[in-house]
């Protein structure tokens, strides 16, 4: 098993890396662009997959109503971004409020699922709660959904087309530079946070050993909570990013969404912050080659098939511990 | 906790709910039209219902806490009791016999057609019933393998024209073989991993047969598939209908045979102790890889017929048939009707996929009715509505060694 | 003669921690061996590595059941070795809980029946032979054992004691010829662990049955076995009768370094 997976590694590193370098030699303008866009996808990957990976890290649990999470905060900041649009209110406040009520309901929506779904199966089968996970997914869905309408809403983004970055405007538009940029704020808040302030060192050692975190008098419910919310917001972020990009959403874009940052997730190896960030740059990049060198309609199956591999040749991804079974 | 305190506790829950779904239930925004809704009594509703919910919610809440605690006790669900007693297993058994078997001369087409595809899901919920209920292995792409069955008889059909008695027991084969292909590579893997991976597949099979036209017709799917004939004779449309109701009986009659077998016998007692625990089933002698793939496969081999049928009734196919949310439907047909348990699962997919039939109002929320009742199942009742009584070995201390066959015992 | 179990020069490392260093130990036909070392020593990891729970990272595995020749274990899956004849009991009970201690022993029967799926299915004359025979064998595992008047309850249901005595059943469904117990007295009474040291010498005379136990109960220990192997931070540091160990500088200063349950 190991030889096979070096020689495949090998054998696929060699066969890309010939295959790119003609590629730069020949294009670089469309090799640069495939990396742009592969930088946004990616980034937009990763702050969905920190909720996943946080959770995972903490509760052991493939929170799968996650991606909805992330629709929410986008549908929120429609909502909000339209309704004050139509008041007339400045566009500055409006972006602010947008992100802002974004964030907020996230994190609440977040937090109550939680409370829901999540918190009394605590000592439940693992089963048990990916089963309540899945149903929490649907309801929230199909809740959007008759609440609002079935089809895709336009959204308008709420990020300008920023003047001084005219001149590097046909390279990357200002919404995936702000993507971009966006994201590595989050990150380097995020991290910020676990590694100093005391909620984050509870995270910590509450994902090391909860039984212990809970005798040395953590709160281990609250930094569960506390765990879904951070996770919640970074999502609302990228949702309300991700409609400003594509310019349109309905109460399904989660799903997928959801998916591919959790594929994400698992490439870098699930529990690991870093991981979940390298994972989803290596998928958004690697997506959007394969999209842009070769079948496009197979964009999905390829990100599918990325985690077949990987969960079979490397359980705990480029960054995962390798954890061995307690007896 | 004093009653006063539960409905102080119950208000806040309320406005807490009032406020978090204040933007998505009350302001309905039309960005195309650019119009603005605002439905305020929407915040009424969601405030007097989740009042009462809560209020509910943390009721049962504390008597699954309480209940937790008690030793075990006889709740054998009251079905089972009736089919324990011969006085009640005899008259009742021929009642449902005869309903079923007057059911298509009696009703009109329509609610033949529609009880045919809910003794489909009967047959894709025993099946799933094996991989999820009995080995514990939570299969999210179950769908591919009803779209293996539904493709192979439209495709053999059309291109070489096989019928319907030679492609069923092919689809079965043919079901066990993708079974086998899929799950040998994933089955290694841990049970949250191993659902995502299945939900992949299920998809990868889906996006192919979209995008793969010269084989699949792509998103036009196929059409005209024939109807089974009867020893060569073609019926017409009604009686085709009622001659295809039987079939699914037969076949679902033969499903639950076979299951109950297969739950009683050696590989069926290795998968409920190897979703009791790997590690000591191991190192009882069972091999975990080959055990999981026999249930993995077996499920299959019974979505794919599942499949044949659904082909067959509908003339009609296309990968739109084939989603993950049919899959997740299956789930919870298995998961509400009650995991492990045969009976549950008939009782779970008349009832999940009757109702909304017939109650068109509710139709729409039907999903959303399924997502709510998968996390209040999990949360109260992680058993379903009728869990499982399996028929325990018991050892009768006389001289000569038998097996009772009386169920007493219950297992979670 | 070969011994029955020859454990040659074993290694298990987790990342950069040695868990067992270079342990080798040999037991004949016969005997009842114990493996003893304060909490943390690698008692577990060492029977993990003997039925392929884990992969040793170095060393060998060799067993030669009686009557056969002798073979490596190592690399083979848990499963296997158990089909190869090694049987092991687990130090934190491990039942089926929604079975009864009769479905429980019939557990450990399933690699001694050849039925395969088709004849679950069909059940012909065969498979419905093998299936009685299949119950009768356990109960009288269980008579054996003394379990015989818990036949049908619950696993769950029976006291500490009881579950340990139904894991020695359920591993000797297996039809084993060496049999692992691990701390199988850890939990018990002293009556309870009186009837449990005559159950030992009854399956090592009766059974021919080869058995290696982890304890910390000493007063067992001393007065059951034959010979005792010390381990201390994964290393072998003494071998001997109980005599020969009592008196071993090495382990008195091994169990006196740390807390210990003993005697």
């Amino acid at each position: 098993m190991r030889w096979i997976s070096i020689l495949l590694g090998l054998s696929g590193t060699g066969a890309v890396g010939f295959f790119a370098v003609r590629e730069i030699i020949m294009y670089p303008m469309y090799f640069f662009e495939l990396v742009l866009g592969g930088l946004t996808r990616g980034s937009i990957y990763a702050l969905i997959a920190l909720g996943y990976t946080m959770v995972y890290g903490i509760i052991q649990l493939i929170n799968f109503a996650h991606g909805e999470i992330y629709m929410i905060g986008a549908m929120t900041a429609l909502i909000v971004a339209t309704v004050l649009g139509m008041w007339g209110w400045n566009t500055a406040v409006i972006v602010i409020l947008a992100f802002v009520f974004a964030i907020v309901y996230s994190c609440a929506y977040g937090f109550t699922v939680e409370k829901i779904a999540y918190k009394p199966l605590r000592n439940a089968p693992r089963l048990s709660a990916l089963i309540s996970a899945i149903g929490m997914s649907l309801f929230l869905q199909n809740y959007v959904m008759l609440a609002q309408t079935p089809d895709y809403l336009p959204f308008e983004s709420l990020i300008p087309d920023f003047q001084f970055w005219e001149p590097f405007a046909h390279i990357i538009t200002s919404v995936e530079i702000t993507i971009i940029i966006t994201t590595v704020i989050v990150m380097i808040l995020l991290g910020l946070l676990i590694k100093f302030t005391r909620i984050g060192k509870a995270m910590r050692a509450t994902a090391q050993d909860k039984v212990m975190a809970a005798l040395l008098g953590i709160n281990v419910n609250n930094v569960i909570s506390a765990t879904f919310v951070v996770g919640s917001a970074t999502a609302a972020i990228g949702g309300v990013l991700i409609a400003c990009h594509v310019g349109q959403i309905n109460f399904y874009i989660g799903f997928l969404a959801g998916l591919k940052a959790f594929i994400a997730a698992v490439l870098g190896g699930i529990g690991s912050i870093p991981g979940a960030v390298l994972g989803s740059l290596v998928l958004g990049i690697s997506e959007s080659f394969f999209t842009g060198y070769f079948w496009s309609e197979y964009e999905d199956v390829f990100a599918f098939a990325i985690l077949v591999l990987i969960l079979i040749f490397r359980p705990s991804g480029i960054l995962g511990r390798h954890d061995t079974q307690k007896v | 906790m004093p009653i006063k305190q539960q409905l102080k506790q119950s208000l806040i829950i309320a406005f807490w709910f009032m406020i978090l779904t204040f933007p998505i239930m009350v302001i309905k925004v039309n960005t195309i039209q650019n119009i603005i809704v605002f439905r305020w009594f929407n915040l009424l509703w969601v405030g007097i219902l989740t009042f009462f919910a809560s209020l509910v919610w943390n009721y049962f809440l504390r008597r699954t806490e309480a209940g937790k605690k008690k030793d075990f006790e006889d709740d054998t669900p009251l079905i089972h009791r009736l089919l324990q007693n011969d006085r009640f297993r005899r008259p009742f058994l021929g009642l449902v016999a005869a309903f079923f078997i007057a059911y298509p001369f009696i009703f009109p087409m329509y609610h033949t057609s529609i009880m045919i595809s809910a003794l489909v899901y009967v047959m894709l919920g025993l099946g799933l019933n094996i991989v999820v209920g009995l080995a514990g292995l939570l299969d999210l792409g179950y769908v591919a393998f009803y779209a293996v069955g539904a493709y192979a008889y439209a495709l053999l059909n059309l291109h070489f024209g096989l019928s319907f008695w030679v492609v069923l027991p092919l689809s079965a084969l043919l079901g066990t073989l993708f079974g086998v292909l899929l799950g040998y590579p994933v089955l290694r893997l841990r049970g949250d991993y191993l659902a995502i991976v299945t939900l992949g597949f299920g998809e990868i099979i889906r996006i192919v047969l979209e995008n793969w036209d010269e084989f699949s017709n792509g998103p036009r799917g196929i059409a005209d598939i024939p109807a089974p004939t009867f020893f060569g004779h073609q019926f017409n449309q009604d009686n085709t209908m009622i001659y295809i109701y039987f079939i699914v009986i037969a076949l679902v009659l033969m499903t639950i045979f076979f299951v109950h077998r297969l739950e009683n016998s050696k590989i069926g007692r290795a998968w409920i102790a190897l979703r009791d625990d790997e590690i000591a089933c191991q190192a009882m002698g069972i091999d975990k890889f080959k055990t999981k793939l026999t249930a993995f496969a077996l499920g299959a081999t019974w979505a794919a017929m599942g499949g044949v049928i659904f082909a067959a009734k509908t003339s009609y196919i296309n990968p739109m048939s084939f989603t993950i949310w049919e899959s997740i439907t299956i789930l919870c047909v298995v998961v509400i009707g009650g995991m492990g348990s045969a009976i549950g699962v008939i009782a779970g997919a008349l009832v999940l996929i009757l109702l909304p039939e017939y109650l068109r109002a509710v139709a729409e929320y039907r999903m959303l009715v399924f997502g709510a009742l998968q996390v209040i199942v999990m949360v109260f009742k992680p058993d379903g509505l009728i869990k499982s009584v399996r028929k325990v070995y018991t050892f009768k201390t006389s001289q000569e060694p038998q097996q009772e066959k009386i169920a007493h015992g219950t297992h979670t | 003669m070969e011994p029955i179990l020859n454990v040659k020069n074993l290694t298990m490392k987790f990342g950069g921690l040695k868990a067992l260093d270079d342990v080798s130990i040999a037991i004949e036909k016969g005997q009842i061996a114990a493996l003893i070392g304060p909490n943390g020593a690698g008692k577990t990891t060492f029977f993990n590595c003997i039925t392929g729970i884990y992969d040793p990272s170095m060393g060998d595995v060799q067993i030669t059941p009686p009557g056969k020749s002798t073979q490596s274990l190592r690399g083979l899956k848990p499963n296997y070795v158990t089909e190869r004849g090694v049987a092991r009991t687990f130090q934190n009970i491990r039942l089926f809980h929604g079975m009864t201690v009769l479905e429980n022993v019939m557990i450990g029967r399933h690699c001694r029946l050849s039925s395969g799926i088709i004849k679950a299915m069909l059940r012909p004359p065969s498979q419905r032979e093998e299936e009685k025979k299949a119950v009768y064998d356990s109960y009288e595992i269980l008579e054996k054992i003394g379990l015989d008047k818990y036949v049908n309850e619950m696993a769950v249901n029976l006291s500490y004691g009881a579950q340990r005595r139904l894991e020695i059943a359920r591993a000797m469904a297996t039809e084993p010829f060496l049999l692992l117990l691990d701390e199988p007295a850890a939990g018990m009474n002293p009556k309870e662990t009186k009837e449990l040291d005559d159950l030992i010498l009854w399956l090592r005379d009766n059974e021919n049955l080869t058995i290696l136990l982890i304890e910390h109960d000493m007063k067992l220990v001393m007065s059951l076995s034959d010979r005792i192997h010390v381990v201390d931070y994964g290393k072998k540091i003494a071998e001997g009768n109980p005599q020969e160990i009592k008196a071993n500088p090495e382990v008195i200063k091994a169990y006196l370094g740390e807390e210990s349950d003993d005697a």
